[in-house]
């Protein structure tokens, strides 16, 4: 047993959960900020972009030290690369979570209007998404990770419909445009985290089955059978 | 050209001990197979099988079939038939110790009975080219002796010996170990190219030099084949947990 290489594992695994945790609270603060039209939420989540920033440069920094020092093979490079993508959409996930802080601060100046779109419903499903994509990271199972592929279309009709009701408010009120274009903006955000999560979760897949399933791709059946009991 | 070997259901014993566990396996010609495993599995003993030197150990014995292209190895070829035409590189190079670097590469030739000069020239200068020494030896071939020589140009004086007599398959058993990194980069630049012409297996303990040399790669365990496939296949995606556990360190 390389002892010392399975902490090197575990040590990433922690800290890509720790990191994991400051973008999935991030994104849940900047949606109750939006709620509840909250400018010190706003405040937290732009204050702590830089931890995320620094978490993402920490766990590239050992993952690469893993592959150079250990030549780590099968489920370990596996998990190993699976942990650099992981790394990379959590820290897109960061940035989209301050894109809609930024929205939601640009809000607050202006004056409260009923806007026909159900942001707080589409950030509890894209929420959901994050927190099961790392759920699946978690626990190692591929099957939780396929829930989160199947969710990503929920949230792309809710940005469908969230655009064609906003550019209506638009065309019928000019007087909204501005909450509108910015509520527009943050269901766009919304629908690149829930594309971060189905990478995360595709990530997780590919760790676990040694399967490609990204961009719709299937993996051969008979491949996946033999994978499932594994890890 | 390289041949292919058709192994099938083949067990080895030392005495009453089973090395070898009805083995099956083709070795495509003209690719390299990288044989791994843990210490004691049974990797040496399959690559001896296949060039009929487990016969040699006393009270050992082999069933089953191989076949080296159209030739079946345990039923009526000599054996020094078939080790003409496999030859063999074991892990400590180990080249005569009195005779010239010339004479360590026409050794086999002038056992076989060949002595015409201008041949045994030819053949010399194109072995030792295909084992990538000649330019550094082609000024000393007669003057030094083989044991002058540092440890990887004897491990490619054993080679360019090995191919002197013009096998199909070449059998390489931990080829390397005894060798520092720039050495063994040049033997295994060295299979890479020598493939073109001769089937490989090689037996390492290395599994990065398997996924660096190798086409396919068999994994031993307790005298079986536990499992045969492409090597990317086996060192990122291996069907059977015993690999994985194997070639990620969490056993052996």
């Amino acid at each position: 047993m390389r002892t010392r290489f399975q902490q090197g594992l575990e040590d990433l695994r922690t800290r890509l959960l720790r990191m994991g945790g400051l973008a999935e609270q991030a994104v849940d603060r900047a949606c109750q900020a939006y709620i509840d039209r909250d400018l010190s939420r706003c405040q937290m989540v732009l204050d702590n972009e830089s931890q995320i920033n620094a978490a993402e440069r920490d766990i590239d920094e050992q993952a690469f030290d893993l592959l150079a020092m250990q030549q780590p093979m099968a489920v370990d490079l596996r998990f190993i690369l699976a942990v650099t993508k992981i790394n990379s959409d959590l820290e897109r996930v960061g940035d989209q979570a301050v894109n809609i802080a930024e929205r939601v601060m640009d809000l607050a100046e202006l004056p409260k209007v009923d806007l026909p779109v159900d942001i707080p419903r589409m950030a509890g499903a894209v929420s959901t998404m994050v927190r099961r994509a790392l759920e699946s990271f978690i626990e190692g199972k591929a099957e939780l990770a396929q829930a989160v592929l199947e969710m990503d279309n929920v949230v792309d009709r809710m940005r469908d419909e969230a655009f064609m009701m906003l550019v209506k408010t638009m065309n019928d009120h000019p007087d909204m445009t501005r909450q509108s274009v910015d509520a527009l903006l943050i269901a766009r955000n919304l629908e690149r985290v829930a594309d971060h999560a189905t990478n995360i979760a595709e990530d997780v897949i590919f760790w676990v089955r040694g399967a490609d399933v990204r961009h719709n791709v299937q993996p051969d059946s008979a491949e996946l059978t033999r994978r499932a009991t594994e890890v | 050209m390289g041949v292919g070997i058709k192994v099938d259901t083949l067990n080895a014993w030392f005495g009453k001990t089973q090395a070898l566990h009805d083995i099956n396996m083709d070795v495509a010609a003209n690719h390299a197979t990288a044989v791994i495993g843990p210490s004691g599995c049974g990797k040496s003993t399959f690559v001896r099988c296949l060039n009929r030197m487990h016969e040699t150990v006393p009270e050992a014995r082999v069933t089953g079939r191989v076949r080296m292209g159209e030739l079946d190895v345990y039923n009526g070829t000599a054996a020094v038939q078939i080790r003409r035409r496999i030859g063999m590189v074991f892990q400590k190079p180990n080249p005569f110790p009195t005779m010239s670097i010339y004479d360590n590469v026409a050794a086999g030739l002038k056992l076989n009975g060949f002595h015409n000069r201008h041949t045994l020239d030819e053949i010399v200068e194109r072995s030792l080219k295909l084992s990538a020494l000649w330019d550094e030896v082609k000024d000393s071939l007669r003057k030094k002796s083989g044991a002058s020589l540092s440890g990887g140009q004897q491990q490619r004086l054993c080679i360019a010996r090995a191919l002197a007599v013009e096998p199909q398959v070449l059998l390489m058993d931990e080829p390397c170990s005894a060798l520092d990194p720039i050495s063994t980069g040049k033997i295994e630049e060295l299979i890479f190219q020598l493939k073109e012409n001769f089937t490989i297996v090689i037996v390492t303990h290395n599994m990065q030099q398997a996924s660096r040399v190798a086409e396919y790669t068999g994994f031993f365990l307790m005298g079986r084949l536990i499992e045969f496939d492409r090597t990317e296949k086996i060192f990122t995606t291996p069907s059977d947990k015993r690999t994985e556990d194997y070639i990620t360190g969490r056993f052996g």
